[in-house]
């Protein structure tokens, strides 16, 4: 079967260049291969891998959404509120931008299903009036109060390396908990396999019996909860609601998952290729950063690495399609 | 062909839309909305958004779609403006000017296609990739920074109008007749519809698919130079970072103006009565101080509620399959 193999020497080669890319910025820059650098790392990327778990998914099932940036701004918007109105503890901070999150995530699912339009089209009118929305019922204006006890912090455990305390605080877990969940998902769930029969085939899938209307619902409202998990995260890493913080940030983390090799088109991917895709943005900028390379030269590198990658993968997977064709 | 009856459909719906918003306007706000400041704001907001959403229309005939017309926009009006604020003012720097535009615009439109055509990329990686690629280079090249002051002969095109109508108004009307005649009455649109509708029968029938395609990315891009050209007159200053709300817009507009997002239907009549329906709306409500982000949400909600029509299977109408 092609769709198994193809994916896997993609995977390959994926982590092939993000260990080489690596093991250069380690031999450039000394403070590459730090734990305090590695630990940044993890902590400032956690929420663009947590919704590239997301839209991994959606992707995986022949959809595609870019109005999760908006859901997970009124996700925060309407948790942060919340919190300051009636307090609440971590449990109940997921809870509520969790169930926001699904709430937007389900409207995008029961149009995707009703209009019969590309999902493009569909979830590029939802992020126009989610934001246009939000914008307008806060007025654009920022938040910066917390309730103390978010401010606090939530640790687990807490590592002392040579003097330095590395905590295992909030974003880390949470990002974890959302691999494992996506992970199990995908792999050995039923659903999981639905989803990658529908991205293959819709037809077939449904004359198998699965109900299209279902899956979708599962997928768009998957990624509306993870959309409101990322807002938990990145609300207690910057401890302030930006509404128009995360304006573009769709076409960043689309980048992330089709650079580790889940198929636009649908039914093919793998989660390790996604979190390779995050892993090799990831240490690509922040390895510029520490060689001391102009910003202005980051997105032309980064550009450049998505336009060889996909190229790659469309031309290693060209002979097949002319077959088809 | 059932197809045209579809169509006809989308544009009696617009016709339909803008009337409702005219006579409603006229009531709401009778002296402001006939006013010629209205009209002037109007003339002066569609000419740019229109020929970005024939540039994003006629690669969502093929079934594809160009993200990257922003950044080409942008990365051509730097061409440009590097061009006409380094040589000294006249006809022949003028022309300098727009060759070294449309050279850049080729060089993109010919790169977005080879990578659609000849590599095979799905459109919205290839131009997402181009898009990051661009806007990278042109930040880089800019240090992000805006270029500024531009001659007279740039200036010209925004202030001066002919029998009372603004200058841009008359260059959308005439690349939209060019385009009209382009997709309709030459055998490039007859292969363009044809490629949307049915690659594989496009392909069987003889037509050379990619190299229609280069074609197609190619002129996209060279209506990003007309745009560019545009908003270099009318904000006298190009930048890295100008216009990027356009984006979402101009496929908002060109889905409302009945293009379909799989390829094969729309015309740039339809696109032209959408870009009208959305330009008195934005601007009315703006007369009527209604917050701009309420505008946002009232576009995306539009374009649903649109759809929602569209795919209605009313009784008495032919329907459309799939």
């Amino acid at each position: 079967m092609v769709n198994i193999k193809k994916p896997r020497s993609q995977v390959w080669l994926l982590a092939v260049t993000t260990a080489l890319l690596a093991l250069l910025f380690a031999s450039q820059s000394a403070d590459f291969l730090t734990l305090g650098n590695l630990y940044d790392l993890v902590n400032n990327y956690a929420m663009l891998l947590i919704l590239a778990c997301g839209l991994f998914i959606v992707l995986i099932s022949g959809g595609v959404d870019i109005s999760f940036p908006a859901i997970t701004i009124i996700a925060q918007y309407v948790m942060v509120t919340l919190l300051m109105r009636v307090g609440g503890n971590f449990l109940v901070a997921f809870l509520i931008a969790g169930g926001v999150g699904m709430v937007l995530g389900l409207v995008n699912a029961v149009l995707v299903n009703r209009l019969r339009v590309p999902s493009i089209i569909i979830t590029i009118s939802t992020l126009n009036i989610f934001y246009g929305l939000l914008l307008y019922l806060s007025k654009g204006v920022w938040l910066y109060q917390y309730p103390s006890w978010f401010e606090g912090g939530l640790v687990l455990m807490n590592f002392n390396v040579g003097g330095d305390d590395y905590p295992i605080g909030l974003p880390i877990i949470t990002l974890l908990v959302v691999l494992v969940v996506t992970g199990v998902l995908m792999r050995s769930t039923r659903i999981g396999r639905q989803i990658y029969a529908m991205g293959g085939n819709r037809e077939a899938a449904s004359r198998l019996g699965f109900s299209i209307f279902r899956l979708q619902l599962f997928v768009y409202g998957f990624m509306g909860l993870l959309a409101g998990v990322a807002g938990v995260v990145q609300s207690y890493t910057v401890m302030t609601v930006a509404p128009d913080s995360l304006l573009g940030y769709e076409l960043t983390v689309l980048a992330a998952v089709v650079l580790g090799g889940t198929s636009i088109v649908g039914g093919r991917g793998t989660l390790t290729g996604t979190v390779l895709g995050v892993v090799l943005l990831a240490i690509l900028q922040n390895g510029l950063n520490l060689l001391g390379i102009s910003s202005y030269w980051h997105t032309v590198i980064t550009g450049l690495v998505i336009v060889v990658s996909i190229s790659a993968t469309a031309w290693s997977q060209r002979s097949k399609v002319e077959v088809l064709s | 062909m059932s197809a045209a009856k579809i169509k006809d459909h989308v544009e009696h719906y617009l016709l339909l839309l803008i009337a409702v918003v005219i006579v409603v306007f006229s009531l709401q706000i009778p002296g402001v909305f006939w006013s010629s400041a209205n009209f002037q704001s109007v003339a002066s907001q569609m000419p740019v958004l229109g020929v970005l959403a024939f540039a994003m229309a006629i690669t969502m005939l093929t079934g594809g779609i160009n993200l990257s017309i922003i950044a080409t926009t942008n990365c051509c009006a730097l061409v440009m403006a590097w061009v006409a604020t380094h040589l000294a003012p006249s006809i022949g720097s003028a022309v300098l000017m727009l060759l070294a535009g449309c050279g850049m615009a080729v060089l993109i439109g010919s790169l977005n296609g080879a990578l659609i055509a000849l590599i095979r990329v799905s459109p919205i990686l290839a131009t997402l990739g181009m898009m990051t690629l661009l806007k990278g280079v042109t930040i880089l090249w800019s240090k992000g920074s805006a270029i500024s002051n531009f001659p007279e002969y740039v200036l010209w095109l925004n202030h001066s109008s002919w029998l009372g109508i603004p200058l841009p108004l008359f260059l959308f009307a005439a690349v939209a007749l060019v385009l009209w005649v382009v997709l309709e009455r030459s055998p490039l649109g007859r292969r363009i519809y044809l490629i949307g509708s049915n690659p594989r029968a496009a392909h069987y029938s003889g037509i050379n698919t990619p190299r229609t395609l280069i074609w197609v990315y190619v002129i996209s891009s060279l209506l990003c130079v007309v745009a560019a050209l545009l908003m270099m007159s009318k904000l006298n200053s190009a930048k890295a970072a100008y216009g990027e709300s356009y984006l979402l817009t101009s496929i908002l507009a060109a889905v409302l103006g009945g293009i379909n997002p799989d390829g094969g239907f729309g015309r740039i009549v339809g696109m032209v009565l959408a870009l009208v329906l959305l330009q008195l709306l934005e601007s009315g409500l703006n007369i009527m101080g209604v917050s701009s982000y309420l505008t946002m949400a009232l576009w995306g909600g539009l374009l649903l509620a649109f759809l929602f029509l569209k795919g209605a299977r009313l009784p008495f109408l032919p329907t459309g399959g799939r």
